[in-house]
């Protein structure tokens, strides 16, 4: 099993009474509360943090994209990697988000991704979301009923850009290019490997399956959800006739680690509060704006998606409904190895830091975790070959950074 | 009035008609929230005009939004209605987004159309006075918006009608609709065609609309030369329903 380090960069001086106050942590969150000083030295701590990530042997250290966004400070994610790949040595570097609609024309991200992956010695892997209806329909003023068909569209055009040995001709029905010839190209053959971020939709789970590509279910709500999801997903691999090899998947979740089940609950309740209930703090009328799900699937709905119920939870629920696994380390590794099994699922995305936690508590969180969790789960899925992991230069093929 | 089911370009299209009466025919173009099916001042109207009354694809029983991209495919789809159905040189009655649809329409071929009525037609954009979002508003943030009187009988039943869940899908397939035509910003180039409108127009608002606010029938006056506003003070955005009589017989004086 392959552990990944995930930053979500929050602000962290959203103020206490943030959500009686306003209407939303997105979209039309007051620009006013960000203070660009105190912004500086969080976007240091978090790129500290995931340096100190691959320092201690995470598999791979993961950005994402958000917009308009008072808990994901990382507009262009690229950017964030960039930082990176000159500073780490061994992590795959994984960008959950370029949203590919969202880029005109899209084979600025074939560029930009093509970059990354040669400036870090092939460590580059690809996630392609759809994005949020937030993001993407609010954000970025992208009209909702035809996001999808936009987005399949760009993404035929990035794979194209990356494998076409010649210059082609483009003919869209959102992009039209009469020279795709794209510079430099990226180190890793055919392309490096293509993760689809989702939120659990059918059609997502098939596309994935069709193209051979790995799925990264992220939710904040932890495995129960988790659960569900990958069933329908692996039933999807089954349907597309591909193998149940869990390195097809991947799923997101909370870890909140001490020395024991009580002293976590200490060290982290505060943090996770703020990241429930500030920084999830979304209205319903943002969650899907109409034409972003298919009546299909909004069909399909057990009950309509809402981040507003979460207020009400406390730490306890948080742990019992399983959103965060917390405690000591033997707690932790025995819960998350328990449900990796049950769910088959080879990559863990790791969200040690969350909320306002302060970078001591998140190296901590961090450190146990490479101590004290990732040797018992490490050899899981050993049997199994991962074809969705980068494939680098060897070391001695590697540029090294000078010292400064 | 009867319902005809209606197939347009070999059955790319397939939607519900209401249609009847007698009369220079006249098309009526619903707005954002769907069809008017039964609403009486259809029946009004239909004792003087042959009344048709489709709904528009992607709007409750209407198919084949997805060979529609903009709005001004949206119009030529109505070009081929008109044809396929034989209905020459109608009356075009617009409201709200059909408002916006019935302006281009005429705007692409007047010689198509004969007299044109817009009714809180939307389309245009004026900085000082954004339209809201309404794709982000519930049921009861819209009837607040939409209706003069939202307390009365028609804001409780329409406040009923929204409660069903049947209802709330098809909005949700109607607003999924309109945001192919009005996301995220209703002004889709109106403006450098709107000056090809020559037809007699009659623009009718509600002077408590606060969807489309009045400034927006003013600024539909000032584009269409020798038009005519009718301001209706005891409405909203939904005139033809909350002052029905006032409606009709502004719009038939004109038409007549």
């Amino acid at each position: 099993m392959k552990s990944h380090w995930f930053h979500l960069m929050p602000y962290k001086y959203l103020p206490e009474d943030f959500p009686q106050k306003y209407s939303s942590v997105w979209v039309d969150v007051p620009s006013q509360l960000y203070d660009p000083v105190k912004g500086h030295e969080i976007y240091n701590e978090y790129l500290d943090e995931l340096e100190y990530a691959d320092r201690v042997g995470f598999d791979g250290i993961i950005v994402n994209e958000h917009h308009n966004n008072a808990y994901g400070l990382m507009p262009s994610p690229n950017i964030m990697l960039a930082c990176l790949a000159r500073r780490t040595n061994t992590a795959a570097l994984t960008v959950i988000g370029n949203s590919l609609a969202l880029y005109n024309p899209p084979v600025r991200v074939a560029e930009e991704m093509a970059m990354l992956d040669v400036i870090s010695g092939g460590r580059f892997v690809a996630g392609f979301p759809v994005g949020s209806s937030m993001d993407t329909n609010f954000a970025y003023g992208q009209t909702p009923a035809t996001l999808r068909e936009k987005y399949r569209e760009a993404h035929d055009l990035v794979i194209k850009a990356w494998t076409s040995p010649d210059p082609f001709i483009f003919n869209g029905k959102y992009t039209q290019l009469r020279y795709v010839n794209i510079w430099p190209r990226p180190i890793q053959k055919p392309h490096p490997p293509v993760w689809i971020p989702g939120g659990g939709s059918v059609e997502t789970w098939d596309f994935t399956a069709q193209n051979n590509y790995a799925y990264a279910f992220l939710s904040y709500f932890g495995y129960q959800p988790a659960q569900e999801t990958m069933k329908g997903y692996w039933e999807a691999i089954d349907r597309n006739g591909r193998d149940r090899n869990p390195y097809r998947a991947g799923y997101l979740q909370l870890l909140a680690i001490s020395e024991t089940d009580a002293q976590a609950e200490k060290e982290y309740a505060e943090a996770a509060s703020y990241f429930y209930h500030r920084c999830l703090h979304v209205p319903d009328y943002f969650a899907v704006a109409p034409g972003y799900m298919t009546l299909k699937s909004i069909k399909a709905l057990k009950s309509p998606f809402s981040f507003e119920n979460l207020g009400k939870l406390k730490w306890k629920d948080f742990v019992d409904q399983g959103y965060i696994i917390a405690g000591s380390p033997k707690t932790v590794r025995e819960r998350l190895s328990q449900v990796v099994k049950e769910m088959n699922v080879g990559h863990v995305m790791t969200l040690l830091h969350f909320g306002n936690l302060s970078r001591e508590q998140t190296m901590k969180n961090t450190a146990l975790y490479a101590k004290e969790v990732m040797p018992y789960t490490k050899n899981l899925w050993n049997e199994w070959e991962d074809h969705w992991s980068p494939k680098p230069l060897e070391m001695k093929q590697r540029a090294k950074a000078a010292a400064l | 009035m009867q319902q005809s089911r209606v197939s347009i370009r070999n059955g790319k299209f397939t939607t519900s008609m209401q249609w009847g009466g007698s009369g220079a025919p006249l098309l009526f173009l619903h707005g954002a929230g769907g069809p008017m099916v039964g609403a009486p001042f259809l029946d009004e109207l239909a004792r003087h005009f042959t009344v048709y009354a489709p709904a528009h694809p992607g709007f409750g029983p209407g198919e084949g939004i997805e060979h529609l991209d903009d709005i001004i495919d949206f119009a030529l789809y109505y070009h081929d209605f008109l044809d396929e159905l034989q209905i020459d040189n109608p009356h075009l009655i617009g409201h709200s987004l059909g408002g916006m649809l019935a302006a281009e329409i005429t705007a692409l071929a007047p010689y198509r159309v004969n007299r044109l009525v817009l009714v809180g037609a939307v389309g245009l954009w004026l900085d000082e006075t954004p339209i809201p979002d309404i794709f982000i508003m519930n049921p009861q943030q819209l009837l607040q918006a939409a209706l003069h009187d939202p307390a009365g009988p028609l804001g409780q039943m329409m406040a009923q009608q929204f409660a069903a869940p049947e209802r709330q899908l098809e909005m949700y397939k109607n607003m999924s609709s309109t945001g192919k035509f009005l996301w995220p910003i209703p002004d889709k180039g109106l403006k450098k065609r709107i000056h090809r409108i020559q037809q007699p127009t009659l623009i009718v608002w509600g002077a408590s609309d606060k969807l489309v606010p009045p400034a927006y029938g003013e600024a539909f006056l000032k584009a269409i030369p020798g038009s005519r506003l009718v301001t209706l003070e005891k409405s909203g955005h939904m005139s033809m329903l909350e002052e029905q009589d006032a409606f009709v017989q502004a719009v038939t004086n004109f038409l007549l």
